[in-house]
Formats: structure tokens, C-alpha cells, sequence
């Protein structure tokens, strides 16, 4: 199948299995740019791995994953590790953020892997920051903020390299729903205002109606509502 | 929702004409539904007639005359008693869904299929309200977050019966 | 606190420590190997001075020596016996010729009847040596047949050569000096031994260097898997028991691992006895019956491992609060003051430099100062360490994002990280200051006897009454040796019984005579007198030898045996010579020079032959070639080996030991760096992929990890280095020996303790790409 017309990534018949299990049976999914995108579905349902694949984290036994028109299955390792360091930014649960750096040295880290200068990186980081009201946290470490901020800096530190695609995977699992209802707000508003298309897993409705359109993953097998609507 | 009593406790702060009483309503409670004003006039008559409210004073003027209400003593009352009274929480024992979906089972349609649509049209309605509630002011939010909660019960419904279709078809058709 | 409680929470962290799974019991069998040699040292350690004692018991026991004036009479319970020690290589062999003379002569401990003439009964070891290839030599000096072994109670070690040969004939030569007749072994009254202080040192040194990284071992040991612990205790904590218990509950659980260790100590141990058994540390030797730790000591050492054990874990904790959801840190700790760490080596030097040069003049060091300096000086290395360590991370400047991440990580627990450290530190520096101390207070031994040995480098003591010609010849045909002079010497006094004034007589052919002694002329039939030499009481010859005099050859002394005292008057026309320095390095030799023509026969029985041989040092075995012709001549005979032979070979097995030691220890300690450092990653298991996810390079994460352990190593070595050089300066001041460093063994060492690091780290690798695959993302 080619992929549909304007999409930025898009996958087709993903194949995956850890040993017996079969994470990925057959799924597809497609996003254009500036779009949210909900996966949903019950634990276990594959979610996670399909995002792992679509992010080129994780290769699939077989389909394919294109992404701006390359085909992502056929990247090396180290292809496909530095297009997340350009081109993709993620958010996860928790455990994501170095507790030996202050909250900007996170925040800036990704640039610095792409090779930015650490003053450059950190000044960037500072501006993502104060989109996300966390500038005051700069230089405490992440064990000294809580979970609603370090979240926020986590969600900083997944846009500062203006991603195209933002990957975040069930980003308020840890929150309580305020503080989560705040981070999905504060990702949805900078992802549309970058043109990013967001990958948002999740299993909780309300933090899925934060998005356009969702997909439901049910044993390994993905459904897009829209076109069955 | 009791309208009569709502009218009533808008009058404690104070005497106020019908079309006040409407506006107020509306702009508090009536997000959805603006009341109509005929439905104003009717529950006040029952409210005058039971002694709950009485009329302070008519201000004739261009159009129509308009009666000033006050709450009374008992009116007081029987707000304080309403609001003193926990509302019964909703059985919901009877639900269309699941009938559809055991119709589904019994007939041998996809049962799944009509959870999924119905899902999605769930989260359309969540969606809407989402952003209603990102765009309104703080009264939005509240009662935004009210229906989002409700129709999340719903989902982890329709979730929790996906995840049994098979029990539930083993027990249907038996 | 009732009693049983506090044995019911202690045993509940000892069932924790074996049931955490893997990770639990290999923390447990971990921490017990550590205890267990740090047990097992402090057992040999305590089995020591017992051992020491035994071996000085069996030597009075053996002890042949009559201290009598006069020869005892003939006897039938009198043994007569003679000396007859020798050396094969660099080995002494302890040898004694034995003749009965009546049915209840005594018997040698160890030996159960007398070997008849011809016969021979040896100890194992050199039972083992002459039946082996390398023994061929020593063989043809010891024909005998052999017909027994001695037993332990007739040998101070394991390893010591010895025999008891039969002999006859021996009682016609009782005056000799190397002859006495007895009724018993064993010495009258044993004294108390004066153990070498350098020996002695070494052995303190070696233990406490040994010691020491074990307990800075045992220390980090306690603390494996702290974090699980504490999540552990946190649980405990939750379901209700107070911070006390949980205290003691973590308490029990060090406990469990230093209970298990004392079964591992006893062990090694004993296999350790076994061992000592077999080894031969300058030149001592023991049997492991005399490695018995005195009950006490080793009660005292099986209470106080557990113990300690215990209150390191109970100290860790102190800066820990143990709260029902978590455990929380007490705040950042106040930072680290340097005062009272420098104090620590500081006082250790103070307690060694009272005791600088004690050990040349054979002074006594004092145990405790010995210790206690050296442990403060290594004690100061572990509270060094962290200072440094902090002090510099917080020093360090920007670098790419694997420096980043691990100066940061350092930055924030430098603690922990010098902590991993400390162990190899100390190890290290320990080893370096008794590697120092070895190759000096060796590179001594050999140097010491350093004599100009151009011009013989052997000699040989043959009894009165050999013909020294034919000897001379018997040496000529010795292959290796290129040159013989031979002469007869004796003492001369002015008085028969304890004289005033006395000098040497030395007599010899022209040629031997001319080595000696600048002659202006030489004939046979001339008498000379040396004057002026430093040996010999040369100022004696001017007063003693004057034409006339009456002397006397072999004078008695009070206390003495009597000797030969034969009178010899000075003849007319007595030549004078000049001194010559030395056939023998550095002595020139004075006094009377003889003859053969010129020597009255009367003389000759208190005359020994001395043989003078220059020899081919390329030729192997040489020296034991002229020991065995100098045993062909007569078995009493003794050779010396003059000449300042290398002992290298013996250095170097004490340099492989020491490496082996060093380097056990600090394999253990790297496999108890390794097992934390991957407790630490497996932590960071969701981080590490969260990190990969976005991109990073795996070489970025694995140049982390290598900074991680390479700053605080890189810092720890060269403290060591600083700390090992200084306390082997002054270990070897203490001896007297000349200060050098061995730059090689630094080297090593240093290289070994970073080896360690250099493997934990690769160890650590695979694992670290293991979790830094995806699969480290998925929570369900």
C-alpha cells in the first residue's frame, strides 16, 4: 500500500513479536503534519510497541514504516538514531530525565547530541521552557521538582529540537488529571503552533480528546476510527 | 435538575423580576439550554401558589408588567432542605448499549464494531467539550469536565465489554 | 526491646539477604569471600607469633651446644656430635654427624634410631631434593644411604634441609669446635628469642597491607545492593515496624554475609595452613600444626568480623532516614573538611618517625606504632579519597555530553564513587610501599657482603691434619675453580691462658704468602712479620713478634675449652712485609707470616687449612662443585662462598607473591565494583533507554561510564601512588636501607589497579547496550 497522500509517517502491515507474544499484527497507521493522533487500546493491546516502531526505536518483523517519503525499515541503526535526534521528539511516562542535570541541561541535551554548543543549546532550552512555565526550574535538579513540572520539562526537552514528530507515550500516566489536563494543553498548543504531528499514546480517554482523530489498537491489529466513520 | 428550586435559591440574594431570574439562571446553569421564559412564569405560579415566594411589588411600564418576586421564610426552607438532600445517584441499569450489543451477540453481527463506532463517537463528544473547555472560563471548565467525566465512564465501559465480548457471546447464545 | 525481638528482626534481614534472589545471594556470597579473607589473614595474623614461638621451641629443643669448659667424659648415654652445616645454592642445609658411644646416647628429636655409619636419616624436604634431578649435586656431597625421615618435632619448617649422618672416629677431634660430646639435646636455658625487627616488620606490613583493602572491602560489601535494601526497608516500614527495627533488620542482614564469611575464613584458612606448609618466606619455613591461632584471638576474631560488620552497615544508615514510602537521604551533606582527614596520615608518619633507623642497629620497632602508622597512613587514603575526589569534580569544567553527564553524576555523589574506589586505592598504595620495602631491604641483603671479590670468592676451612697439598690439588681438578692458595692459620698469644696481646700466623708457599703480604724477598725457611695492617691486631705484631720471644699458638681462654697452647719462639732474622689488601675484599691481613720450611711440626695440629679459590662464576653450580670437593677431603671440612651472589630469584618469587596477593585483591574488589556498578545501571534502566530513544549514541553512554570510573580511579591511583611512595620511604628508613624506588613495581601496580577499572568497565558494557535496547521502555 502507498502511503495516503500528505502523510508525514505512515506505516503498513507492522509485524512484531517479543518471543511468543505478538506485539504487532498486521498494524497500519498514518499522520500528516500538525496532527494529533491518539492510539488507543487496553494494556498490552501493542500501543507502545507500535509507537517504538513508528519512532524507529524498535525495527518490525516485517511492513513497512515511511517517514517524509524513506522508508524507515531499510535505516541503519545509526540512520535511524540520528533521525530521532533531528527530526523526532519524545515524552515519556517518567524515569526520561538525567537527575544529575539541572532541568535546562536536560532540556538542552538534545541539542547537544546534535552537536549544538552548550550556551546555544541552553538558551533554546530556556525559551521552550518558559513556553511551558517552567523557567524558574532551571537549575534544580529533576528529584527536586514535581512530577507535574518535570513532566513539563520533559515535554520542553521533546520540543527543543523543533521536532516534526512528537512521540509521547501515556505523557500523564504519573499526573493526577489537573496537572495532566495541563501538560496535554501546554504539548497540543506547541505542537500545532510548530506544525508538529504528535503520536500520543494513551489509555485514558480524556487525555485522548485532546487529539484529532484516534486509532484503537486491539491485539496487535490497529483501527483507524476515521475511516471506518 | 429542579428548576423551582433554583429560581428559588437565586431569590435569596434578593427580590428580582422574572426576566431577571431567567437571565441569571441562564447565565449560570443554562450553558446548554437557555430557559424559557413561559417556564419561568408557570414555576413561579406554583411557587406563589405554595406560599414559597410572594410578590413584592409590579412595575408597570412599556411592555408587559412586571411582578417583582421575594423569597419567603418557608421558601428558605425548603431550599435549605433540597440542597440538605443528597441526590439519588443514577442507576443507569437500563442502557440502550447494552442491549444493542446483546442484539448484536444474538444475531451474529459484530459486536466489536459497534463498541468501536460507538467509542469514537464518544470521543467526538469529547473532543468538543476538550475544547470547549480549553477555550471558556473557569464555570466552562467545571461543567465541561463534568460530561467528559461521564462519557469516560462510558468509554471504560465500552473498553471493559470489548475485553468480555467473548464471555458475554458465550453467555448470550448458550 | 525485649531480647527476642531484637533476634527476631536480625534473623528476618539474615533470611532476607538469602532469598533476594540472584542479586541477593551473589551480594551475599560477595560480601562472605571478602569477610572470609579478611578472617582468614586476621587468623594467619594471630597464628603468627605462635608459629614463631614453635619454631624457636623445636631450635632449643635440637640445640646441641654444651656451653661446658671441658669436654664431658665418655659415657655410655654420651653422643658425640659434629657440625657439619653446609649450603646447596642458596639454601642452608643444616647437617650433623652423629657416633654413639653407649646404648642410652640421646637421641635427636625427630629421629628414631641412630643411622649407622654410612647412613642417614633427612628431613622430607631434603629427602625430596636429593631424590629429585636438581638434588644430583648435593647428592654426591651426601652418599649416605638414606633410612629415615626426621619428624616434625626434629625441624623448625617444612622446608628446612637436614640431616644426621652416622659417623665414627669423630671423639679423636672433640676440640675442634665444631665437635662436642653430649649426654642431651636440647639448650639448658632456652632464652627468649630476639626476632628479626626487619622480619618482623615486613610480616606486620604485609599483613596490615593486606588487611587493610579487605576491610575497605568488607566496608562496601555491607553496602551492595543498598538500593534494593532500602526499598526493601521502606516496604518493612510501610507494613509497620519502626525505623529501629529496620535498623536492625538491615543490621541482620550485613550479618548474614559476615556469618557466611567466617565459614569462608575458617576455610581459606585452612587451606591457607596447608599452603604456608609449602612456602618458603625468607628463608622460614613452617609446619601448618604451628599455624594454631591461639583460642582467644580467634574467638576474639569470629565476634568482632560480625560486629564490625554490623556497625558499618548501622554507620551507612546513619545519614539515612528510612520513611514508610521511600527512603530519603539526609540533605546534602556539609561539605567535606580536609583538617581532620590530612590528620589521619599525618599522625600515621608521626607514629612511624620515632622509629626511623631503628632497624640498623638491630633496635626493636614497636608493634603497635608499626600498625597503627601504617593503618593510619592507609585509613588516610580512604578519607582522602573523597575530599579529593570532590574537591576536583567540582573543578571540573565543560567537556562533550558523556563528560558532562559523568562529571555531573560524580558531582553529585562523589561520595559513592570514591567510595569504589577506596578499596583499590589502598590496595594499591600498601602494595607499592611493600614492594618499595622489599626490593630495598633485599637489594640490601645482597648488597651488604659487596666485597671486591676479584681475586677469590671462595673459601675453604679444612680441620687440622689435612694435608693441604693434596687438597690443593683435589680443588685444582674441581672444574670452574681457576685458582688455589692455601694456607694454614692459628691465633698467637703472648700468654697460654687468656693473653693480652695476640695476632695471626699464617703460613703458606711463597706464592700464597706473596697474595697477602707485599714481600721484599721470599724463600721457604722465612719468617715474616706484617706490620701495620687494620685486621689481625696489626699493632699487637711490633710488641709480640721480637726475636726470642716466647708466644703461644692456640691460647685458652677463661671459659673456654683448653686448646693446643704450644709454645713457638720467635726465631732469628724475622723478615718485615708490608699488608696487602685482601685476597678477601677489603681486609688486608697481619701478623706472622710462615713458611712451610720454616714451621716447626709442633704447630701443626692447632693449625686449620684454609683454601683460597678463585673460581669460574660462568661455570654452573660452581659453588656446589667445591662443596662437594671440599666434603671429598674430609665430611667436617666447611666451605663459604664469598662472593655477593644475586638472590634475584628469590626476590622475584616474593615480587610474584606479592602480585598474586595484589592482585586477588583487587580482582575481588572489581568484582565488587562490577556487581555495583551494574545494580547502578540496571537503576537506570528506563533512563538509559529513554536517553537511546531520543537519540542518543550509544558511544556517548559507554564514554559516561568510562569517565565515571576513570576520574575517580585516575585520582585514587595517584593518591596511592603519593601515600605507597611515602610509606615506603620511611618503611625503608626505618631499616636503614638506602632509599630507592622501584619505579617497575609502581608502574605495575598503578597499572593492575587501573586494569581492574579498565575491565569492570568493558565488564560493564555489554550489559549497559543490553539495557539500553527499546525493550527497556516497555512497562507492561
Amino acid at each position: 500500500m502507498t502511503p495516503p497522500a500528505g502523510s508525514l509517517l505512515s506505516a503498513d502491515q507492522l509485524r512484531k513479536a517479543y518471543g511468543p507474544t505478538l506485539a504487532l499484527d498486521g498494524a497500519e497507521f498514518s499522520i500528516h503534519p500538525g496532527e494529533v493522533v491518539a492510539v488507543m487500546g487496553p494494556s498490552g493491546s501493542g500501543k507502545s510497541t507500535l509507537l517504538h516502531c513508528l519512532a524507529g526505536i524498535v525495527t518490525p518483523d516485517s511492513g513497512t514504516i515511511t517517514y517524509n517519503g524513506r522508508e524507515l525499515s531499510a535505516m541503519s541503526d545509526a540512520q535511524r538514531s540520528a533521525l530521532r535526534r533531528s527530526d523526532f521528539g519524545f515524552v515519556f511516562q517518567f524515569g526520561q530525565l538525567v537527575p544529575e542535570l539541572t532541568c535546562v541541561e536536560n532540556v538542552a541535551l538534545p541539542l547537544r547530541l546534535n552537536g549544538t554548543s552548550r550556551k546555544e543549546a541552553e538558551r533554546a532550552a530556556l525559551t521552550w521552557m518558559e513556553r511551558l512555565e517552567v523557567d524558574d526550574l532551571r537549575k534544580k535538579r529533576p528529584g527536586e521538582v514535581s512530577g507535574g513540572q518535570g513532566q513539563r520539562v520533559a515535554v520542553a526537552r521533546s520540543l527543543v529540537t523543533n521536532p516534526r514528530v512528537l512521540f509521547a507515550d501515556e505523557p500523564t500516566g504519573a499526573l493526577d488529571s489537573l496537572n495532566g489536563e495541563r501538560v496535554m494543553e501546554l504539548l497540543t498548543d506547541a505542537a500545532r503552533s510548530t506544525n508538529a504531528a504528535v503520536v500520543l499514546v494513551t489509555h485514558e480517554a480524556r487525555v485522548a480528546a485532546y487529539s484529532d482523530r484516534e486509532i484503537v489498537v486491539r491485539d496487535g491489529k490497529s483501527r483507524d476510527m476515521e475511516r471506518v466513520v | 435538575m429542579s428548576i423551582g428550586h433554583t429560581l428559588l435559591g437565586l431569590l435569596e440574594s434578593g427580590p428580582r423580576h422574572g426576566y431577571d431570574l431567567k437571565r441569571a439562571f441562564d447565565e449560570k446553569f443554562g450553558h446548554d439550554r437557555p430557559l424559557h421564559y413561559g417556564q419561568v412564569y408557570s414555576t413561579m405560579s406554583r411557587l406563589l401558589k405554595n406560599g414559597l415566594v410572594v410578590v413584592d411589588g409590579i412595575e408597570a411600564g412599556g411592555g408587559p408588567e412586571r411582578k417583582r418576586y421575594a423569597i419567603t421564610d418557608d421558601g428558605i426552607t425548603d431550599v435549605q432542605r433540597w440542597l440538605a438532600t443528597p441526590e439519588k445517584p443514577e442507576p443507569y441499569l437500563q442502557s440502550t448499549l447494552y442491549t444493542k450489543v446483546v442484539l448484536a451477540l444474538l444475531t451474529h453481527r459484530d459486536a466489536a464494531d459497534i463498541l468501536d463506532t460507538q467509542r469514537s463517537e464518544h470521543l467526538r463528544s469529547m473532543r468538543i467539550l476538550t475544547d470547549r473547555k480549553r477555550k471558556g472560563d473557569l464555570a466552562d471548565q467545571l461543567i465541561c469536565d463534568h460530561a467528559l467525566f461521564h462519557l469516560e465512564a462510558d468509554l471504560r465501559w465500552l473498553e471493559l465489554t470489548a475485553a468480555r465480548l467473548d464471555k458475554l457471546r458465550e453467555a448470550v447464545t448458550r | 526491646m525485649s531480647v527476642r525481638q531484637w533476634a527476631a528482626d536480625l534473623m528476618l534481614g539474615v533470611r532476607f539477604a538469602f532469598t533476594g534472589g540472584r542479586e541477593g545471594w551473589t551480594r551475599a556470597v560477595l560480601t562472605a569471600v571478602g569477610v572470609g579473607l579478611g578472617v582468614a589473614l586476621l587468623l594467619l595474623t594471630t597464628a603468627i607469633p605462635n608459629a614463631l614461638t614453635v619454631r624457636h621451641e623445636r631450635e632449643a629443643a635440637r640445640s646441641d651446644i654444651t656451653f661446658a669448659l671441658e669436654p664431658m667424659p665418655k659415657a655410655n648415654d654420651t653422643l658425640v656430635i659434629a657440625d657439619t652445616d653446609n649450603s646447596f645454592r642458596d639454601q642452608d642445609v643444616r647437617g650433623r654427624a652423629l657416633e654413639p658411644e653407649g646404648p642410652r646416647a640421646p637421641l635427636p628429636p625427630g629421629v628414631e634410631k641412630f643411622p649407622a655409619v654410612g647412613e642417614m636419616v633427612v628431613s622430607p624436604a631434603l629427602k625430596e631434593l636429593l631424590e629429585s634431578d636438581s638434588g644430583a649435586l648435593l647428592r654426591e656431597r651426601l652418599p649416605d644411604r638414606i633410612v629415615g625421615t626426621i619428624a616434625e618435632e626434629g625441624l623448625i619448617g617444612s622446608a628446612e634441609l637436614a640431616y644426621y649422618r652416622g659417623a665414627e672416629g669423630l671423639a679423636e677431634q672433640i676440640t675442634s669446635g665444631r665437635i662436642e660430646r653430649i649426654d642431651r639435646f636440647g639448650d639448658p636455658e632456652p632464652g627468649e628469642e630476639k626476632s628479626d625487627p626487619v622480619l618482623l616488620l615486613l610480616i606486620l606490613v604485609v599483613f596490615v597491607v593486606l588487611l587493610m583493602p579487605v576491610a575497605v572491602f568488607i566496608a562496601a560489601a555491607v553496602r551492595f545492593g543498598g538500593e534494593r535494601r532500602d526499598r526493601r526497608l521502606a516496604a518493612l516500614r510501610l507494613v509497620g515496624s519502626d525505623s529501629r527495627m529496620t535498623r536492625r533488620i538491615a543490621a541482620g542482614e550485613a550479618m548474614a554475609g559476615a556469618f557466611l564469611g567466617l565459614l569462608f575464613g575458617a576455610g581459606f584458612f585452612m587451606v591457607g595452613r596447608q599452603l604456608a606448609g609449602s612456602a618458603e618466606v625468607f628463608r622460614i619455613s613452617v609446619f601448618p600444626s604451628y599455624l594454631n591461632p591461639s583460642p582467644l584471638l580467634a574467638l576474639l576474631v569470629a565476634v568482632a568480623v560480625p560486629a564490625a560488620a554490623v556497625l558499618v552497615t548501622l554507620f551507612a544508615l546513619r545519614g539515612v532516614v528510612i520513611e514508610p514510602l521511600g527512603v530519603v537521604r539526609a540533605g546534602r551533606p556539609a561539605r567535606r573538611r580536609l583538617w581532620w582527614r590530612l590528620l589521619l596520615p599525618l599522625a600515621g608518619l608521626a607514629m612511624l618517625y620515632p622509629m626511623i633507623g631503628n632497624g640498623r642497629d638491630n633496635g626493636d620497632f614497636n608493634q603497635y606504632l608499626v600498625t597503627g602508622g601504617v593503618v593510619l597512613l592507609l585509613v588516610g587514603v580512604t578519607a582522602l579519597l573523597p575530599w579529593i575526589v570532590e574537591s576536583v569534580v567540582a573543578r571540573l569544567g565543560s567537556g562533550g555530553v558523556a563528560w558532562q553527564l559523568a562529571v555531573r553524576r560524580l558531582q553529585l555523589s562523589s561520595g559513592t564513587a570514591a567510595r569504589m574506589v577506596n578499596g583499590i586505592a589502598v590496595a594499591v598504595a600498601g602494595a607499592i610501599a611493600l614492594q618499595m620495602l622489599f626490593a630495598g631491604v633485599d637489594d640490601d641483603y645482597t648488597k651488604s657482603t659487596g666485597q671486591d671479590v676479584s681475586r677469590a670468592q671462595m673459601e675453604a676451612i679444612l680441620p687440622s691434619g689435612v694435608p693441604m697439598d693434596q687438597a690443593a690439588e683435589k680443588f685444582r681438578d674441581t672444574k670452574g675453580v681457576k685458582g688455589v692458595f692455601t694456607f694454614s692459620e692459628g691465633w698467637l698469644g703472648d700468654r697460654r691462658q687468656d693473653p693480652d696481646h695476640g695476632t695471626t700466623v699464617t703460613v703458606g708457599d711463597c706464592a700464597s704468602l706473596r697474595e697477602i703480604a707485599g714481600l721484599p724477598s721470599c724463600a721457604d725457611g722465612d719468617v715474616f712479620a706484617v706490620h701495620g695492617a687494620q685486621w689481625d691486631a696489626g699493632e699487637d705484631v711490633a710488641k709480640l713478634v721480637t726475636p726470642g720471644r716466647k708466644l703461644y699458638l692456640d691460647p685458652s681462654y677463661e671459659g673456654g675449652p683448653k686448646s693446643h697452647e704450644i709454645p713457638w719462639t720467635v726465631p732469628e732474622g724475622v723478615k718485615a712485609a708490608k699488608p696487602r689488601t685482601g685476597l678477601l675484599a677489603g681486609t688486608d691481613r697481619g701478623g706472622v707470616l710462615i713458611t712451610p720450611k720454616a714451621l716447626p711440626d709442633a704447630l701443626a695440629p692447632a693449625l686449620d687449612g684454609h683454601a683460597y679459590l678463585r673460581l669460574d662464576e660462568s661455570v654452573p653450580d660452581v659453588h656446589d662443585l667445591v662443596r662437594n670437593t671440599t666434603a671429598a677431603i674430609d665430611p667436617l671440612a666447611n666451605a663459604m662462598t664469598w662472593a655477593a651472589t644475586e638472590r634475584t630469584d628469590r626476590f622475584d618469587a616474593i615480587r610474584t607473591g606479592l602480585f598474586v596477593g595484589a592482585a586477588c585483591v583487587l580482582a575481588l574488589i572489581g568484582a565488587s565494583l562490577l556487581v555495583s556498578q551494574l545494580e547502578q545501571l540496571r537503576e537506570r534502566k528506563k533512563l538509559l533507554s529513554a536517553l537511546v530513544a531520543f537519540g542518543t549514541r550509544r558511544r556517548t553512554l559507554s564514554l559516561s561510564v568510562l569517565w565515571q570510573t576513570a576520574i575517580p580511579i585516575v585520582l585514587g591511583l595517584l593518591l596511592s601512588m603519593i601515600v605507597g611512595l611515602t610509606l615506603g620511604t620511611v618503611l625503608l628508613k626505618m631499616t636503614g636501607t638506602p632509599v630507592r624506588v622501584d619505579w617497575a613495581g609502581v608502574l605495575s601496580m598503578t597499572g593492575i589497579g587501573a586494569a581492574v577499572v579498565l575491565v569492570v568497565t568493558l565488564c560493564s558494557l555489554p550489559p549497559l547496550l543490553r539495557l539500553m535496547r527499546p525493550e527497556g521502555l516497555r512497562t507492561e
